[in-house]
């Protein structure tokens, strides 16, 4: 089925998710979708697939324009989405997973639908017991059962949504197999992805979104340099940056092993040391923040260690509590979420970070320091103001200034995400005050620019995969763009072996 | 639309013109004339000292219980629990005025006694909710659903069995304790005993100065609206949780307490009468402000009282108090969520 969309665009508040994208892929195409976090793909393919409504555009299947209800009308015109997480039911049967969605009848025909689910699975030499349980299988199989219902369902445009995160590599070529076959009986097939070796093998072409537009398409034999620039935006000059200077040890991670839902690192060594600033770079789940929350005490190790401070104080198996008690403090990017409580005021958040003495409140008192800060830290509220009512921008400041002195080690998600130029300068210097006092840096971001205008040394993390310290004066945008999406990590190895 | 106090107000009144009408429509049902129902109500509430002395006598489980569910409600917790942990209150108490009311000890002393054992009570059930919810991983409504039924076992086997009257056992409970054991009465009153009204209102009064003026309140409250931040800004989550837990047990302890002391003067099968679930009802209804509590536990408690002519004069159900209780609950939390969806809306 022939799929175009026409001038679509969706807001989320003031932020242009999607800005006027057209394009059209015809039927049997795969269609690479690539872009950064926050290019607009996921919305893009969450409007094809009726979980959102644009606030304007049109979408057509084979030349007519469809309004799409939601996601079982979607499926119901063909359109079948094939989610990051698959959207299955792990506490059920194999076979009673496939059946849900399927509409009419009150009794299911269980065991015509077993046999044409057996046919199907055997037509893409899938291996898929029925009668198992979707919480046995793997995330690759999970995944095949995902493609099977939608298949079975009548979809005639398939979209996966980083289909190659945490599966393996023999299930990896399995769904490339599935996919080209598909394509070639007259499948679309939607392919968001971020990695650009995936796209190189397996698509007919390649659209690539940046910042919410679309900024090009291209087709076979593709150039890996200019996906990237396309990607990831011109390459931006830098300005020379000083030679940091480096204190003692503050935190010293070794040969840790973590496991997250989805991910898993191995073997990270790092040695962060009093005033300098690592950047973590990478797509995003790619086990930045895993590894980020380690540090802290915030999620623990499987295996090796972490030490605090020059004497090497082992703090593996600790709470984030004693972690802070050190003086390390971890900043989340989910600020409402989980780094500030909305329905209390900016006055009682400080009272609450500061950990003050005495049973009743000293309101005056709490209140003068509330004053303080906001002046000292720039935010614009008052200090009887709920944190909920300020600006994403205020609300970062806010969490800088409930962080306490002296601090050694500042670990930071996302410092700017969201952020206008004005704040962001703003959030940097400060941060970059703290470090001139020998305080140390680490922080996640998906923005190329920040990591290298703030970085002193740059960690790159690819599908739970993490590079040796990169010197953030040597490294340009365009190879830590090729390595952010896979590319030339043999050369590392063999860089690092020679070394 | 805004948020304004106006048409918060406005929302709450309409609340009770509703709930007032769907119970005059259950009265048209049930072939009854509404306003007299209504008239005897208010009667039955207010029309002598003595069914006024009723109402306060009780008010004062009632507000102990709503009380303690606010501290609960402070830190996020649904403490469903809290009828097992009056019971507890109420059998702690008793075991300890029974194994003293032949000591030939000072009643006073006894007494006080009594009460200590009956928060000691209700405090170790509230903690067992709390022990099973943070190293268990039951949900304390999960945990406090099934404990109340073991309260309510043990209750009904202590009054069956060991601690059956003498000859043969009965549902109206335990031997009733001696004149000189119950909590003194105030003069010119049958049933209203001072002492326990300082009590409730003492404790409110405490509960609101803890939640609104003090440190430990404010870490309840950061602790209730967002764990994970409260975690990140160096607040203890789950100690914090084990101690609203332990407050609250004390509150219902303490209310089973006075339940046994005052009230019946003996352990009963239903010695809770239900009060940690309509403190519930009442916490709700105030949306967890300690300030409106007293006076709503007051009306709760008047229409309890109020309704238990009607089964005499009207021959209708006393229930109509609680249809009347859950009907207001309902629309107000039903105005409350469509105020914040029309609120969402104009923003």
């Amino acid at each position: 089925m022939q799929v175009e969309v026409r001038g679509i665009t969706k807001c989320f508040g003031a932020v242009r998710a999607n800005d006027d994208i057209s394009f059209t892929v015809p039927s049997a195409t795969i269609e690479g979708i690539l872009g950064e976090n926050g290019a607009g793909k996921s919305t893009l393919m969450k409007i094809l697939s009726g979980f959102y409504r644009p606030d304007s555009g049109d979408i057509l299947l084979d030349g007519k324009k469809v309004e799409i209800d939601d996601p079982a009308d979607a499926i119901r015109q063909g359109i079948g989405m094939l989610h990051q997480d698959p959207l299955d039911f792990p506490p059920l049967k194999v076979i009673d997973d496939f059946l849900l969605g399927k509409r009419g009848g009150l009794l299911p025909r269980r065991r015509a639908v077993i046999r044409e689910f057996n046919e199907l699975a055997a037509r893409f030499d899938f291996s898929i017991d029925p009668e198992s349980y979707v919480d046995t299988l793997t995330v690759g199989e999970r995944q095949q059962l995902e493609i099977l219902r939608l298949l079975w369902l009548g979809a005639r445009v398939l979209i996966l949504d980083e289909p190659t995160t945490g599966i393996s590599l023999p299930q990896k070529e399995k769904l490339f197999a599935t996919l080209k076959k598909l394509a070639a009986e007259g499948m679309t097939v939607l392919f968001v992805s971020h990695k650009l070796e995936d796209v190189e093998s397996l698509c007919n072409r390649a659209t690539v979104l940046r910042q919410g537009r679309l900024v090009g398409t291209m087709e076979p034999p593709f150039d890996t340099k200019a996906l990237v620039g396309m990607m990831f935006g011109k390459e931006v000059p830098q300005e020379p940056k000083a030679q940091p200077r480096m204190g003692g040890t503050v935190l010293h991670a070794r040969q840790v092993d973590l496991e997250g839902i989805r991910i898993q690192i191995k073997g990270v060594d790092l040695k962060v040391r009093a005033g300098e600033v690592i950047g973590l770079a990478g797509m995003e789940g790619s086990g930045q923040t895993l590894f980020l929350s380690a540090c802290a005490g915030l999620a623990q190790p499987v295996q090796g260690s972490f030490c605090l401070d020059e004497e090497e104080k082992d703090m593996t198996g600790r709470t984030y509590h004693e972690f802070r008690k050190r003086g390390v403090a971890y900043l989340p990017a989910a600020r409402l979420e989980q780094a500030l409580i909305p329905g209390l005021t900016l006055t009682e958040h400080f009272i609450l970070a500061e950990g003050m003495k005495g049973f009743f409140i000293d309101r005056k008192k709490s209140e003068e320091l509330a004053r303080r800060r906001i002046s000292l830290f720039n935010i614009k509220g008052r200090p009887d103001s709920p944190v909920e009512s300020l600006s994403g921008g205020n609300q970062q400041r806010a969490l800088l200034a409930l962080m306490r002195d002296p601090l050694k080690l500042i670990l930071v998600e996302h410092p700017t995400r969201g952020l206008d130029i004005e704040s962001t300068i703003y959030i940097w210097g400060k941060l970059k005050e703290r470090c001139a006092h020998g305080t140390a840096i680490v922080f996640i971001s998906s923005d190329l620019d920040e990591i290298l205008k703030y970085s002193d040394r740059v960690l790159v993390f690819f599908a739970g995969k993490v590079t040796p310290p990169l010197d953030a004066r040597t490294l340009s945008v365009e190879r830590l763009g090729r390595l952010i999406g896979g590319k030339d990590w043999d050369r590392l190895e063999t860089e690092a072996a020679h070394a | 639309m805004r948020d304004t106090r106006a048409n918060r107000l406005l929302f709450q009144i309409g609340a009770v013109l509703f709930a007032l009408l769907v119970t005059v429509l259950v009265l048209f049902l049930a072939g009854a004339q509404p306003f007299a129902a209504y008239k005897y109500i208010v009667l039955g509430a207010l029309g002598s000292w003595d069914v006024v002395t009723n109402v306060l006598v009780s008010w004062v489980p009632l507000l102990l219980a709503t009380s303690g569910l606010l501290v609960t409600f402070t830190v996020g917790l649904w403490n469903i629990g809290i009828e097992g942990q009056i019971t507890l209150g109420a059998v702690f108490t008793t075991w300890a005025m029974r194994l003293l009311q032949d000591s030939g000890w000072n009643p006073t002393l006894i007494l006080v006694l009594a009460l200590l054992a009956g928060i000691l009570g209700g405090t170790l059930w509230a903690l067992l909710a709390g022990v099973l919810r943070t190293f268990g991983g039951v949900n304390e409504i999960f945990g406090g659903l099934g404990l109340n039924f073991v309260a309510t076992a043990l209750n009904i086997w202590l009054i069956f069995g060991p601690w059956k009257r003498p000859g043969v056992a009965s549902m109206s409970g335990t031997l009733p304790f001696d004149r000189a054991l119950w909590m003194p009465i105030a003069a010119g009153s049958s049933r209203l005993t001072p002492a326990t009204l300082v009590m409730a209102v003492v404790g409110i009064i405490a509960v609101y100065a803890m939640i609104e003026g003090t440190y430990f309140g404010l870490r309840l409250k950061a602790v209730g609206k967002n764990p994970k931040a409260a975690y990140i800004l160096g607040i203890p989550t789950w100690q914090n949780m084990m101690a609203s837990f332990a407050i609250c047990g004390v509150f219902a302890g303490l209310a089973g307490a006075v339940q046994v002391t005052a009230v019946y003067h003996r352990l009963i099968p239903s010695i809770s009468s239900g009060y940690g679930y309509l403190g519930l009802m009442v916490a709700l209804l105030v949306g967890y402000r300690a300030s409106l509590a007293a006076p709503v536990a007051l009306f709760f408690a008047a229409l309890n009282v109020g309704s238990i002519q009607l089964p005499i004069i009207l021959k209708l159900d006393s229930s109509l108090a609680g249809v009347l209780q859950g009907t207001l609950v309902l629309f107000v939390m039903l105005g409350n969520g469509i105020r914040a969806r029309l609120i969402k809306k104009g923003t």
